[in-house]
């Protein structure tokens, strides 16, 4: 049997309402095991880029690209190489900042990965992180005993490296 | 030109000439326009009938069927319909009324989220926000069902784009950049396909419904003949290749034919085309043509290896990679290596599992008897229509279909009710054809209101209803896997068929004896009329059946010529068997 993984799926769809709609219905019905999508706007402007993160193994995976294809609204699919794909996240974390040491504390970790903090108010701060899903969780983890008030996070979207495109 | 108009003009553009419908509230602006139209309009008496008649229409003719229901319970009452032609790849269209489109949204009166439900039992839908826009969809709707693998397509109908004025000539066309079909298989697996075929000895061609579908039937015995492959089908096949040729396995599956079960799980190479690998058509699935390498030819790629690993995958239309292969396995010669023995051994197993048909004094009748007697009273261009149950596998086991789309039946939903209003569809597509609707009492009651439709109408077709006051087939189960515990199976004594159809009008009579079947469909058929024969059939009389959970040569319960009584199925469970459906 074919090894199970995380797959990064890549699909370009009409912009129209509805599309997300028929694609999480797909998904429900079929009974895939998805983790996260996000859509948002490409370099087309009557395209919307969708990455969808789905764990299975190579079977599953090529039940869900073709499933995809045959959605009338789906332009194309491609399943990523990770090897040579970028997959990126924006996290916005809401930390409760007890006194001025903590405060300190946490600009640092923030600065440690990258992170930007674009809110303060008396007794929060709002870091805003981008990353691998990864690094977000370590973040995360670090700042977790001061107390954490939210998390957004958009879920990961992600390209390939280099001049090739799907 | 108004919205209504552009739809009626749209439809007629696609060459539509008759639609089955359910006029409603929201409807009102279309049925005015229908009103001098010369688009013929069928009036059913439940939505549901006029789904099944527009797949019916398709079935049998090849062309896209219409239907048209209103908005709420009209548009609900079709799903049934649409989830059939969805399951078996038909081709309909069908318009739901919506509520206006300053109301969507607002729980106004008759208003469902026609779009939302229907999403996942259509290849596709629209909905017209604006008038301007129905006719693209109309085209676009007609090229996506008709097209690929068929199915059916909705169209969500607001009742003011119904009554807006828009230039008809400057309606956009859609596009659609998404939607491209494989037809021509790829050179390099049809040839290995053909390689493959040519190096194996004890090959088999299951043929599905995509053969009927793509109209390949011709191709497909041409093949079979150059191959020296004998054909077993699915449900869906039936009727792609005769099953009074010599080398005809008859059905395969669940409640398949013997032989079939038998030879695909010998064979050496499975060819299979336009199918895709039911539970009901595989049984246990690891077991399946565990010897064989597998050729799956299939215009939808998402068919192939979903249920079955496959060693040759082509994705096309079925008429078009049989043209292809027809080419390459001809210009090859094999070194002729003959499949006498294998075609010898084929025939031999098949005289001798032959099915049991000769009840000839049996009363109450057994249905082999009466299907015996209604294949004689019929012509091979009869089509025939066939609820779901026991009336529908018995149909399928015993009775021979010579034609494609001449045998029409819910496969994937299964749908109770179907066998009635998609004759009504097929008679109406085919008006030079006789048509047989073969139901269960069961079914047929699911849908008997539109006896009135037939009878308004003067629809000439003839209904036998297989007659046991059981919900037979879930009966047998019980019978057979639940301690014949017969719960809530039975149908009791009402109603009578005859005088329930008399008192719509239409002619009916009761049969009963050996010999009577025959007589009764020639004159019903003669007779021009619309005509229902209550049959009354062996309550107790049970199908073959590979248990669930089961390979398929496990198939308990064929009797061979020789027995002239079935007796008791003998059926052990076992470890494998869990029950489920």
């Amino acid at each position: 049997m074919d090894e199970s993984r995380t797959h990064i799926i890549s699909a370009l769809i009409l912009h129209k309402p509805g599309v997300l709609q028929r694609v999480a219905g797909l998904f429900t019905r079929r009974g895939f095991n998805i983790e996260n999508i996000t859509v948002g706007t490409s370099e087309q402007e009557h395209l919307a880029r969708m990455t969808i993160i789905a764990k299975g193994d190579e079977k599953v995976l090529e039940q869900i690209t073709k499933q995809l294809n045959k959605l009338i609204e789906v332009i194309k699919v491609r399943d990523l190489n990770p090897e040579i794909t970028v997959k990126l996240e924006l996290c916005l974390i809401k930390v409760h900042t007890a006194n001025e040491k903590v405060r300190s504390e946490i600009i640092q970790y923030a600065n440690i990965f990258s992170g930007r903090i674009i809110d303060v108010s008396p007794d929060t701060l709002t870091i805003a992180i981008t990353g691998s899903p990864e690094k977000i969780e370590s973040l995360i983890d670090l700042v977790r005993i001061f107390g954490i008030k939210e998390i957004a996070r958009t879920g990961p979207t992600a390209i390939s490296r280099g001049t090739k495109t799907m | 030109m108004k919205g209504g108009e552009a739809i009626i003009k749209s439809l007629t553009d696609q060459g539509v000439e008759v639609v089955f419908g359910y006029p409603g509230g929201v409807l009102l602006p279309l049925y005015d326009v229908l009103y001098d139209s010369d688009l013929k309009h069928i009036l059913v008496r439940h939505e549901q009938c006029a789904a099944h008649a527009a797949d019916g229409f398709a079935r049998a003719s090849g062309k896209v069927g219409v239907c048209i229901g209103t908005s709420g319970p009209g548009a609900t009452n079709l799903i049934t319909g649409i989830a059939t032609a969805y399951m078996d790849s038909s081709p309909i269209l069908a318009i739901a009324g919506q509520v206006a489109t300053h109301l969507i949204g607002n729980d106004a009166f008759q208003e469902v989220d026609t779009i939302g439900i229907t999403m996942p039992i259509t290849k596709h839908n629209f909905q017209a926000m604006k008038a301007e826009e129905i006719p693209g969809m109309i085209k676009a709707g007609f090229y996506i069902a008709g097209t690929g693998r068929t199915g059916p397509v909705v169209l969500d109908l607001p009742k003011d784009v119904q009554e807006e004025e828009f230039d008809y000539d400057q309606a956009p066309d859609i596009d659609l950049p998404g939607y491209k079909p494989t037809k021509k298989g790829h050179p390099l697996q049809v040839k290995k396909a053909a390689n493959l075929i040519l190096n194996s000895k004890m090959p088999v061609i299951l043929a599905g419904g995509g053969i009927i579908l793509s109209n390949a039937s011709d191709e497909l015995l041409k093949f079979s003949k150059l191959v020296e492959a004998p054909v077993t089908t699915t449900l869906m096949g039936k009727g792609s290749f005769s099953e009074d040729d010599k080398f005809s396995l008859g059905m395969l599956g669940m409640h398949g034919r013997t032989v079939s079960n038998y030879i695909v799980d010998e064979c050496d190479c499975l060819i299979a085309i336009g199918c895709r690998f039911s539970d009901r058509t595989t049984g246990l699935i690891s077991e399946f043509a565990r010897n064989a390498k597998i050729i799956h030819i299939d215009i939808d790629p998402a068919e192939i290896g979903k249920n079955v690993d496959i060693d040759v995958p082509i994705v096309g239309d079925a008429k078009n990679v049989l043209n292809n292969l027809i080419k390459i396995v001809s210009n090859k010669n094999n070194g002729n290596k003959s499949r006498n023995a294998w075609l010898n051994h084929v025939v031999k197993f098949k005289n001798n599992c032959e099915p049991n048909l000769l009840y000839s004094d049996s009363i109450p009748l057994k249905p082999q008897q009466v299907i015996k007697e209604l294949y004689n009273a019929i012509s091979d261009d009869t089509i025939i229509t066939t609820d779901v149950g026991q009336n529908q596998m018995w149909m399928a086991r015993y009775f021979s279909t010579r034609n494609p789309r001449k045998f029409i039946s819910s496969g994937g939903l299964g749908t109770m009710g179907f066998g009635f209003p998609a004759a009504i569809g097929a008679k109406i597509a085919m008006p030079d054809n006789d048509v047989v609707a073969v139901c269960g009492d069961g079914g047929f009651l699911m849908v008997c209101q539109d006896l009135a439709t037939i009878k308004e109408y003067d629809i000439p077709l003839v209904i036998c209803v297989f007659d046991n006051r059981r919900l037979g087939m879930v009966s047998q189960w019980q019978r057979l896997f639940y301690n014949k515990r017969i719960s809530y199976t039975q149908l009791g004594q009402s109603p009578d068929f005859v005088k329930l159809s008399e008192s719509f009008g239409v002619n009916a009579e009761r049969v009963e004896k050996p010999g009577e079947m025959e007589l009764a469909v020639r004159n019903a058929i003669k007779s021009g009329q619309p005509y229902l024969i209550d049959v009354i059939i062996d309550a107790d009389e049970v199908l073959p059946i590979v248990p669930p959970g089961c390979g398929l040569t496990e198939i308990v319960g064929e009797y061979k010529v020789e027995q002239k009584t079935p007796g008791e199925i003998l059926y052990k469970k076992n470890k494998k068997e869990i029950g489920g459906a």
